[in-house]
């Protein structure tokens, strides 16, 4: 490749000179291209694809281990979980899941996997150095969302046709809780003090924010945007930033991101970017979100600090996740 | 194409018992590991079978605290038992034209069974656990007899796939008993117009509902001008109607109508392409510059022989052809594909239309009890019937009531036999409160003097 230190001392000037708000290192953004069965790889110091390479069917969630040499991937409509090389961006194995892995989430530890499988009502505990399934917590119809507390004790599985967020105890792995939410709910995310709990809900068109200790619901976030549908403003991702005040919700084909106020659950603003954002990742330093825009084949990235959309990224066909390593 | 379709299930099958074996292996081990292990041995059989087909013994998560001494409360804490009816009257129709679309014996309660076993994935944590109780009969006076005396032993939620004056008798039957009918099967207007019921919802798109969305479709690809070819059946003419109506609404114009005087006999011979190959083009014939052929033959007599063989080389819609209807065996958008590997896996064919629409209703029930706690008639039917009822159906969008007739405002899918071909509604046609209400009869052209306004 380049010369690591040129390249971070050249950047440097670029970004004292052109874009002070900028990250100062290049870090490279993953990207699953659903339709093209392959993985989009972004510099984003520069903001342009350095490179394309093919993975297994239907390439849809995707993490990377806690030492981000492995990306981690779950390809549906192979039935199994592939593992790349950051690197050298080779297979190096894979691992098992139920039917139609979607999304994953890993124990703050670096291991176990935990896998939402949507054909058969399981979540899948998977520990990825073994390549071994640990077990399968039964959920409700369609699990998808999966979100990791903190701490690692509570795992949170949203069922899409259940329409509720399951707690799981991440020892005992069962579910000791379950909460009501509104239809289809795809995504649930811990704030990183780990007093809230958002899970948006696709078809309800809403976020609902929960209190993780006692399973309360805080709030409920509804979105109005003029000249959108309401049907047409479906959330999914979510992102919150770094400290904890402001959340970042993916509106579907509504092609805009909604900038939450987390103390007060009023939307601030909403930025536009490109068509079906669904799934999103910070930079490690949290001054770029990435957006994974599905039907217009692209990547928005919105500069955090100032709250603006700077730069589209053409990728492969539909985009559906995106995760960014820290080098 | 059938066959094509078996075999990816069973290969579907394979890797199911393969990571099912894999699972089975691996349980083995298990108890050594992990201190959870007895407790996981006895429930993960379970994991063998789709988990909705797990007999609802299973015991409801509970909070983490009572999660120790859950034996104790099994007891104390029964589930509230929805019982749900389907009737299904059996008519004697003729077959359709095509191998593909012979009726399997079980359409619209395979949809039904679906929904139960969904209802009750959600039930085991919400404590709620339903039951469905089919009756299939030719007699409709029987059936309404039987639909009655299970209301009567405190069934409320009666799934009805029966014939538009079955519908109504039934409705007038119960009219003073705690029961709602969930129309899946019949898409006659005059169910939601003139003859609506109070007690009566509809999950199956009306006549209306499929014409306009169909409609929406040809006029935005500006096929104005339609050829419309109707059978001699009742519901052929009612069909015709549906589409008359929607052309003068989105502005196509029916430059010529013929009428196909077909007699029904047996579906297929020996052959049997010969004739029709000289008898499509010629019927078709002499007639004025149309874009479109739209074909109202609602039991796919006839309307299959079009396509092709038109004696102009143009495109077919309607009932044949490009066909509007609420579900599709190939649509994979908005999560469908996991949807419809679930009905395949337990049903072992494709999901049908009447499938989707009785999985509809009994998923309403569903949604219904849950959403209230509670296994009243009286506050599931009103939550059914207020603003706050939504159902995610696989469609984008959230499926709810009309609070002027009682049906279910939903997109259309405008399909081909293989692919769905667009959605309904189509862009720039507007609505002030949803788009899905430029769908059938809206409010301002009611005739329902039932559901109060």
């Amino acid at each position: 490749m380049r010369s690591k230190v040129g390249f971070a001392l050249m950047l440097g000037v670029v970004a004292a000179v052109l874009m002070p708000a900028r990250a100062a290192f290049a870090y490279i953004a993953f990207v699953t291209n659903e339709k093209d069965n392959s993985v989009s790889v972004i510099d984003t110091d520069k903001l342009e694809v350095i490179k394309t390479f093919k993975v297994g069917q239907r390439p849809r969630g995707l993490v990377l281990s806690k030492d981000a040499k492995w990306l981690i991937i779950c390809t549906s409509d192979e039935n199994l979980i592939q593992v790349y090389d950051t690197k050298t961006y080779k297979l190096v194995k894979t691992l098992p899941s139920g039917p139609d892995p979607e999304l994953l989430t890993l124990h703050p530890s670096g291991n176990p996997l935990y896998v939402a499988n949507e054909n058969d009502n399981l979540v899948t505990v998977v520990d990825i150095n073994s390549g071994k399934i640990i077990t399968d917590i039964p959920v409700g119809v369609e699990p998808e969302g999966m979100g990791m507390s903190p701490d690692g004790k509570v795992l949170v599985n949203t069922s899409e046709t259940t329409n509720m967020a399951h707690f799981i105890d991440t020892k005992t792995h069962k579910a000791f809780d379950n909460v009501l939410v509104d239809s289809r709910p795809r995504i649930a995310r811990f704030n990183h003090a780990g007093t809230q709990l958002w899970v948006s809900s696709e078809v309800g068109g809403t976020v609902t924010v929960i209190n993780p200790k006692d399973r309360k619901i805080i709030g409920k976030i509804h979105f109005e945007i003029p000249g959108i549908t309401k049907e047409a403003i479906q959330p999914v991702g979510v992102q919150i930033s770094k400290d904890d005040k402001i959340a970042f919700v993916a509106l579907g084909p509504a092609n805009r991101v909604a900038v939450v106020d987390t103390a007060t659950l009023k939307v601030m603003k909403y930025l536009l970017v490109g068509q079906r954002v669904w799934h999103m990742a910070f930079t490690p330093d949290y001054k770029l979100l990435l957006t994974a825009n599905g039907t217009s084949n692209d990547v928005s990235v919105i500069d955090v600090p100032r709250l603006k959309v700077i730069k589209s990224i053409t990728v492969g066909r539909y985009p559906w996740g995106v995760v960014v390593a820290p080098f | 194409m059938a066959a094509g379709v078996r075999a990816a299930s069973s290969h579907h099958g394979r890797n199911f018992a393969t990571a099912r074996f894999g699972l089975a292996l691996m349980m083995l081990v298990t108890p050594v590991v992990a201190g959870a292990a007895p407790a996981l041995a006895q429930e993960t059989p379970a994991v063998e079978k789709p988990a909705a087909a797990k007999p609802a013994a299973e015991k409801p998560a509970t909070g983490a605290a009572e999660s120790a001494d859950t034996s104790a409360n099994d007891t104390a804490k029964k589930p509230l038992v929805i019982p749900i009816v389907l009737a299904r009257q059996l008519r004697d129709e003729p077959l359709p034209l095509s191998l593909l679309d012979l009726p399997p014996p079980d359409l619209g309660i395979a949809g039904a069974e679906l929904a139960v076993k969904d209802n009750n994935t959600t039930g085991k944590f919400m404590n709620e656990k339903f039951t469905l109780d089919v009756i299939k009969e030719a007699n409709p006076d029987k059936l309404i007899k039987d639909v009655v005396q299970k209301v009567d032993a405190g069934d409320h939620f009666i799934l009805a796939d029966v014939a538009p004056d079955t519908l109504l008798k039934m409705a007038d039957t119960l009219a003073n008993k705690d029961a709602l009918i969930i129309n899946y099967g019949a898409p006659d207007d005059r169910l939601r117009q003139e003859d609506c019921r109070a007690d009566v919802v509809h999950t199956a798109p009306s006549r209306a509902m499929l014409a306009d969305a169909l409609a929406q479709y040809l006029i935005w690809k500006k096929w104005n001008k339609w050829f419309l070819v109707l059978g001699p059946q009742e519901k052929d003419k009612l069909y015709a109607d549906a589409l008359k109506r929607a052309a003068k609404r989105f502005g196509a114009k029916i430059v010529e109508e013929r009428k196909f005087d077909y007699k029904p006999g047996s579906r297929r011979a020996d052959g049997g392409y010969e004739q029709v190959q000289k008898q499509i083009p010629s019927f078709t014939q002499s007639a004025p510059d149309y874009d479109v052929l739209v074909v109202a033959d609602e039991g796919n007599l006839f309307g299959d022989y079009l396509p092709y063989r038109t004696w102009d080389p143009r495109p077919v819609a309607g009932t044949a052809g490009l066909v509007a209807e609420s579900w599709h065996p190939a649509i994979e958008l908005w999560g469908g594909t996991q949807f419809q590997n679930r009905f395949k896996l337990m049903a072992d064919r494709n999901m049908r239309p009447l499938d989707y629409n009785a999985w509809l209703g009994a998923r309403m029930i569903g949604e219904a009890a849950f959403r209230t706690k509670s296994n009243k008639y009286k506050d599931m039917v009103a939550f059914m019937k207020s603003p706050k009822f939504e159902l995610a159906g696989f469609k984008g969008v959230g499926l709810s009531l009309r609070d002027w007739d009682g049906q279910m405002r939903q997109p259309v899918l405008v399909a081909a036999p293989k692919l769905l071909v667009s959605v309904s509604p189509q862009p720039g046609f507007l609505h002030q409160s949803t788009v899905l209400d430029t769908l059938g009869f809206d409010k301002p052209e009611t005739k329902c003097k039932a559901y109060k306004q």
